[in-house]
């Protein structure tokens, strides 16, 4: 514990003059994890580009060595800042290696070009980015009892009351400050494990998914700090009898959402059918290794193994929403990628197949 | 002890909004007899003071700080520099001062007078500072670095760089509450991060100009350990707070002169780093309050350090003595680092020294 209690910040309503903070973001090394410094700058309305573009120390972060460390920081979205409100932001940046190259572990530049190419399709996505709460040892979930385990899985979905679900404060928080912020939060909910809760991204179009996506694990991370709390974007955080955390991708194209849309999702789902490990490979940050403890046929999952898909079926590795099986057109959604995905390696190999027949 | 600790802070938001009937508080701020410690006390003004002129010499008892002995222990203190307080708000100010003895002399102690002497000689070379000030959050007690277990370890190095989550940082509160304030005050807060070593973090102050640099950074300093006495934390300065495989604390220091910062200034800078690289130990010497004792334990060649024995440079090098930033080696321009001053180090004895290297003062 850090012997901070929770009373509210009172330095955060002192005057800044001419200047605002801009907090950089970036992920690290491992793929899964976020970093984030800030400097002042003068107060203004930026795009990204008007950002200047700043560096880090990658030999601290898995991102480069020591004796070549520096690597650059290149912003690539706004979005304001609901912790330091005011005009203060919140930036997302790319990295790149000292020739100006992406950065090996940086996956939006390979994104970005093919959402470029396939933009007349205009594909929508919606991601359902499930996560666990953990207690400040980042060990045991959140309001588990100590030393046990909570009743079996059941009154834990969409429940209220407090014996059913556990850090609402975060959720809301959350939601709120996303709102705020800029982030197409469209929906949030309490999940089958207690503990676990989900919310949803989207519709995003293209490179926007990803933008918005990583924000708000920034946002939910950041927030939870406040709380003395550890987010797990764990796939599967504890064995057992415990459902794992996903983030479901929902995906549409244009033609998908015209009248008739329904052939076209049904040929996607096809192409995706005929690549299955390649989207695996792309569908966590280890190539399948975490998504193997998650992904077992049980827990409305689909066995890692093979490829199904139907409609409502929440066993399939893609399920077609019955609403759109009736309205004959809309969007579908795969079920594959784990909750510690990155949202551009999934949306661009998604793409890859269904756009751009690669 | 909390619920006492919750009122008392309740109750005392009721009388810091109170009419100050024309008056302000100037809290006058000095460096004590260690070196690397920070003392003050208040005066009531009539406000508003716009300017350091305006404030009259004050003085104090040398010898409860070290700095005087007990038959003769008037100090005085002159200011030389004004900032708002970011903690009584309204008019009143922050005062950085000078320590003068009994004779009118600088104190011994006293490192600002000669370094704007410096300053002053280099003037038209316009030298640039910007230091990166690390430093460690403890626990009340002053022995447990802040968030760590109680007689134990956190996990090792790696995800605490600049991270989130509660897991990765701890007393981030402390952190934004300073940033605020600086600004508030009239720092020239650059930026801020959290650092390797969990509870370790940093926070920049620059460019800044000739003597502001010390300034800026003292007063910095200040402000960091009273925001962090609202929260019940203790800010430690410490070089190498803990042993073993952890980060040390630095403050390393960015100069560039005019010629530097132009077309073609990457000359200068080479130039430049090669004076220093034969004054290895006059540098080391002025870049703790020990003469370079405490660098010792940091200054190792491993945790991002180049070894206190051997000078060495390189671009984007951060085991290196001094650092060539990657961006000034592609603009051809700009500034270099050193890395080398420790956390507690005086930055006006930094300042100065590397300014009498590069302009050849001596």
């Amino acid at each position: 514990m850090d012997g901070l209690d929770g009373l509210a910040n009172p330095f955060l309503d002192l005057p800044q003059g001419p200047n605002i903070m801009a907090m950089y973001i970036w992920i690290d090394g491992t793929g899964q994890g976020m970093r984030c410094k800030t400097r002042t700058l003068p107060n203004k309305k930026y795009t990204p580009d008007e950002l200047p573009i700043w560096n880090f120390d990658g030999s601290s972060t898995g991102q480069a060595d020591g004796d070549n460390s520096d690597v650059y920081l290149k912003p690539v979205a706004v979005f304001r800042d609901p912790f330091r409100r005011g005009d203060n932001i919140l930036v997302l940046c790319e990295t790149y290696s000292y020739e100006m190259v992406p950065n090996s572990t940086n996956k939006r530049a390979a994104c970005v070009k093919n959402m470029e190419r396939c933009a007349d399709q205009h594909p929508w996505f919606g991601i359902e980015q499930e996560y666990t709460m953990f207690d400040y040892t980042g060990k045991h979930p959140y309001g588990w009892p100590k030393n046990g385990y909570p009743g079996p899985q059941g009154p834990y979905y969409c429940g209220a009351g407090s014996d059913k679900v556990k850090g609402r404060k975060i959720v809301e928080g959350h939601y709120r400050a996303c709102l705020y912020a800029g982030v197409k939060i469209a929906g949030s909910n309490a999940e089958v494990m207690p503990s676990q809760w989900e919310y949803q991204v989207g519709p995003c179009e293209g490179i926007s998914m990803g933008d918005h996506l990583w924000v708000s694990r920034w946002i939910l991370c950041r927030l939870a700090e406040e709380f003395n709390v550890v987010i797990s974007f764990d796939p599967k955080p504890i064995p057992g009898d415990w459902n794992g955390a996903g983030c479901h991708t929902n995906i549409s194209t244009e033609a998908m959402r015209q009248d008739g849309g329904y052939d076209k999702i049904i040929e996607a789902i096809k192409l995706m059918e005929k690549k299955p490990l390649e989207h695996i490979m792309e569908y966590d940050p280890t190539g399948g290794d975490d998504n193997r403890r998650r992904l077992t046929g049980q827990h409305e999952t689909a066995s890692i193994d093979e490829f199904s898909y139907g409609v409502a079926h929440r066993g399939a590795s893609i399920r077609i929403p019955r609403q759109v099986d009736n309205d004959k057109k809309g969007y579908f959604e795969d079920r594959r990628p784990s909750s510690n995905a990155d949202p551009y390696s999934v949306t661009n190999r998604i793409v890859m197949t269904i756009c751009l027949g690669e | 002890f909390k619920q006492i600790n919750l009122s008392f802070r309740y109750t005392i938001m009721n009388f810091m909004d109170l009419d100050q009937r024309g008056k302000i508080q100037a809290y006058y701020i000095w460096i004590d007899g260690s070196g690397q410690g920070l003392r003050g006390k208040t005066k009531t003004m009539d406000g508003p003071i716009k300017s350091v002129d305006e404030l009259p010499v004050w003085n104090f008892d040398g010898s409860s700080t070290d700095q005087s002995d007990g038959e003769n222990s008037d100090v005085y203190l002159k200011p030389v520099a004004i900032f708002r307080d970011p903690f009584r708000r309204g008019d009143n100010i922050l005062v950085m001062c000078e320590c003068y003895t009994f004779d009118d002399k600088p104190h011994p102690t006293n490192k600002r007078s000669e370094c704007l002497s410096v300053m002053d000689r280099v003037a038209e070379e316009h030298p640039w500072f910007g230091i990166e000030q690390e430093y460690t959050l403890y626990e009340s007690d002053g022995i447990t670095p802040l968030g760590w277990p109680v007689n134990g370890f956190p996990g090792p190095q790696g995800p605490y760089y600049c991270a989130v989550g509660a897991q990765n940082v701890f007393g981030r509160k402390v952190v934004e509450a300073h940033y605020r304030a600086c600004m508030f005050a009239g720092i020239r807060i650059a930026g801020s991060n959290a650092e390797v070593m969990p509870s370790q973090w940093e926070y920049q102050v620059g460019p800044c100009e000739g003597i502001d640099m010390g300034d800026h950074l003292w007063v910095s300093r200040w402000i960091l350990c009273r925001v962090a006495e609202e929260f019940n934390v203790v800010v430690s300065f410490d070089p190498k707070p803990k042993a073993g495989e952890w980060n040390g604390a630095g403050c390393h220091t960015n100069i560039s002169t005019l010629k530097m910062r132009q077309d073609g200034g990457m000359a200068h800078i080479i130039t430049a780093i090669e004076k220093m690289s034969h004054k290895q130990r006059e540098h080391i010497e002025e870049y703790d309050p020990k003469k370079g004792e405490d660098n010792t334990r940091r200054l190792t060649g491993r945790h991002e350090t180049a070894s206190i024995e051997q000078f060495s440079y390189g671009v984007a090098h951060r085991g290196a003595s001094i650092r060539i930033p990657r961006q000034c080696d592609n603009d051809g321009k700009g500034y270099f680092e050193d890395r080398r001053p420790a956390s507690n180090c005086d930055p006006y004895s930094v300042t100065s020294r590397i300014v009498r290297t590069i302009c050849d003062l001596d």
